[in-house]
């Protein structure tokens, strides 16, 4: 019952903060003077009749307030609007973008807590060791590593001399599922270690150190005692609380993960969602911009919705409160 | 020489002389562990060389006869226009795809990402701190509203915002600041409010305020203070942070526009140049990484000063230090057991 309640009251503020994300970049994106889109769209030597046409034809004519209201209407019947540029739908040129960035975030975010999470665990159980000394060069270089710089290392590093001794496996661009698995993969994995490997670093990170503090605990000490086998003490006992900083941090990372994408994208030559956003963006194609916005918004409500819920199901405590 | 003397002389030799019984603070305590990490120490150096580097890159420039903007087609640029590797011409690490100065171009690009690091996390500091001593400090409706922003803006897509903004205004160094702070303070600004809720309660602060005196007045002078050392950790970790979202607006074309020599700007033009000059990407990048790791191990070292639970760790190697002198000691005569000094 109350899970249920939190979950209703979660969507609603989900949809309310779509709501205000929609509306600040409508406006924010009125501040700019119309005729500039306009002579953007007609070309620069176009006659001020042919602007004007193209003002009118676009509906930028109208008072603010009534192109608002359109651009609500329309999105409450599942409309995005139309590119400025080809007439396309928004709803297509996403549909198209989206299974692009869905491979790059899925892989990624895979690779990033796997990895994160393993290392983590495998050096709080070993503090002191190798792998941990290993392990915390490693995070740290992570930490101090910029995605795009790491992207281009790569390319650099694998991507250059497989291909020149001819192991092509490895590859840029893209290459859907429907191509099969394996070629797939090979275009995928850069952009994947690329996308996981900033990100794995602060969670092997907050992993490690949450489970040595939580190891320390006096109910782990109990624990032991009871003759339980130390996996059985670090994976059920100790893991479940130590990972509630790792799931809350989830949350606030979504936004970052974003980001990152728009980065990979750009150096992996991916035209999904976010290369495409950052040219809608550079032609000031509004009604694309906003339906990138919008999805990207509603990405990160709903995973922090699912991050809260997990969070619930982890920690008892935070469902009574 | 009785044991008490050598204690006293011990003790007064290991501080300055006139405070060898004197009480030290959290700040001194901190400083005198950091002091003994090599590896923050180190920090601090290459942080020190980069500003310098920084601050001399036109006598650089001077010397070498090359300015940061200064296209050299000729001896700058192989027949085939492809940049110089390190060492020919003159150019010391090369030069960029029209035949500038690489090392110039770098050490201008240096000045860049530290006064964009440094001026974002200070104005970011300051405005985290205000708001969440405010919306820790208030509570009740004022809290909600501004837990509920700091948790927006956490969670916002920043490039999102950052590449709205370049499309409007253009990009330029005034955007990029804005936005880097724009996207730092609520980080800072959460811990701060968690802070101040637990440390309200305290007695003293109760004390204080049936003394009369007023909220600001609590906030600024008696529970800031105590929150000192969180913010001065996640500062210090917010600045690398800074450089690399600089760098990163810069290489998507939002942040610091072309020409100016942004480390940024200098891995974007390097993309397409990668399979014939592997210089023009290597050192920007070598910069970019050792600045943003300097200033994270730095973080790291002032968070372990910081932590009385390390604490136990560095006396210990300071014993061993002291342990390691004292044999040296004691081949003299008349010096003391190592278990006498040893002690602290």
């Amino acid at each position: 019952m109350t899970f249920t309640r939190f979950l209703i009251r979660r969507i609603l503020t989900g949809i309310l903060v779509l709501w205000v994300v929609a509306t600040a970049t409508f406006f924010l994106f009125f501040f700019r003077p119309v005729d500039a889109v306009a002579r953007q769209l007609a070309g620069r030597a176009a006659s001020p009749q042919v602007i004007n046409e193209v003002i009118r034809r676009l509906g930028l004519d109208q008072p603010i307030l009534v192109q608002y209201w359109h651009f609500l209407d329309n999105l409450v019947h599942g409309n995005l609007g139309y590119s400025y540029y080809n007439g396309q739908a928004v709803k297509t040129i996403i549909a198209q973008d989206l299974p692009i960035t869905a491979s790059v975030v899925v892989g990624g975010v895979v690779l990033w807590l796997v990895g994160g999470l393993a290392v983590g665990i495998l050096s709080a159980t070993r503090p002191r060791s190798t792998f941990d000394r290993v392990s915390t060069v490693g995070v740290l270089a992570g930490l101090s590593m910029p995605t795009f710089v790491l992207g281009e290392l790569l390319i650099i590093a694998v991507f250059v001399p497989l291909n020149q001794r001819g192991f092509s496996w490895i590859q840029t661009g893209y290459a859907p599922l429907s191509e099969g698995l394996i070629p797939w993969m090979g275009h995928m994995i850069l952009p994947w270690i690329t996308l996981a490997a900033v990100q794995a670093a602060v969670y092997t990170r907050l992993s490690r150190g949450s489970l040595i503090d939580t190891l320390g605990e006096d109910y782990i000490r109990t624990a032991r005692a009871k003759g339980l086998s130390e996996r059985r003490v670090v994976y059920r006992h100790g893991l479940r609380a130590a990972l509630t900083p790792v799931v809350s941090q989830l949350g606030i990372d979504v936004g970052a993960l974003l980001g990152g994408v728009i980065v990979v994208e750009q150096v992996f030559g991916l035209s999904g969602l976010g290369q495409d956003s950052v040219a809608a963006i550079d032609t000031g194609n509004l009604p694309v911009i906003i339906g990138f916005v919008l999805i990207a918004s509603l990405f990160v409500v709903v995973a922090n919705i699912i991050v809260d819920a997990a969070y619930a199901l982890l920690d008892p405590r935070v469902r009574i409160s | 020489m009785s044991i008490t003397e050598v204690q006293f002389q011990a003790q007064a030799v290991e501080s300055a002389p006139e405070e060898a019984i004197q009480g030290r603070s959290q700040w001194q305590l901190t400083w005198r562990r950091l002091r003994q990490d090599k590896v923050a120490v180190t920090s601090i150096v290459v942080i020190l060389i980069m500003v310098v580097l920084a601050i001399l890159a036109p006598v650089f420039a001077a010397a070498l006869g090359h300015g940061e903007y200064q296209a050299f087609t000729g001896a700058g640029l192989s027949s085939a226009g492809i940049p110089v590797g390190p060492g020919v011409h003159g150019f010391p690490l090369g030069t960029d795809y029209i035949g500038r100065d690489l090392l110039v171009r770098i050490l201008y690009g240096a000045r860049i990402s530290l006064f964009v690091g440094l001026s974002t996390t200070l104005i970011a500091t300051v405005a985290g701190v205000s708001i969440g001593l405010v919306a820790g400090y208030f509570g009740g409706v004022v809290d909600t509203v501004l837990a509920r922003f700091i948790d927006t803006v956490l969670a916002f897509p920043f490039i999102v915002l950052a590449l709205a903004l370049a499309a409007i205004y253009g990009p330029s160094l005034l955007i990029v600041i804005g936005v880097i702070t724009f996207f730092s303070w609520a980080g800072i600004s959460r811990i701060v409010r968690g802070q101040t809720l637990s440390v309200k309660e305290k007695e003293y602060i109760e004390a204080a305020r049936s003394l009369g005196a007023g909220p600001w007045r609590i906030m600024f002078i008696d529970i800031l203070p105590n929150l000192l050392g969180p913010v001065l950790v996640l500062a210090t970790l917010y600045i690398p942070t800074a450089v690399v979202f600089e760098a990163t607006l810069s290489f998507l074309g939002i942040g610091i526009p072309a020409p100016t020599p942004s480390w940024g700007v200098i891995l974007s033009e390097a993309q397409t140049y990668y399979q014939v000059a592997w210089w023009y990407v290597v050192f920007p990048a070598f910069a970019l990484l050792i600045t943003t790791l300097a200033f994270n191990l730095l973080g790291d070292g002032i968070r372990d000063a910081m932590d009385p639970r390390t604490e136990r760790l560095f006396a210990a190697r300071r014993k061993r230090r002291k342990d390691s002198v004292t044999l040296k000691d004691s081949e003299m005569p008349h010096t003391p057991p190592a278990s006498v000094t040893g002690a602290g």
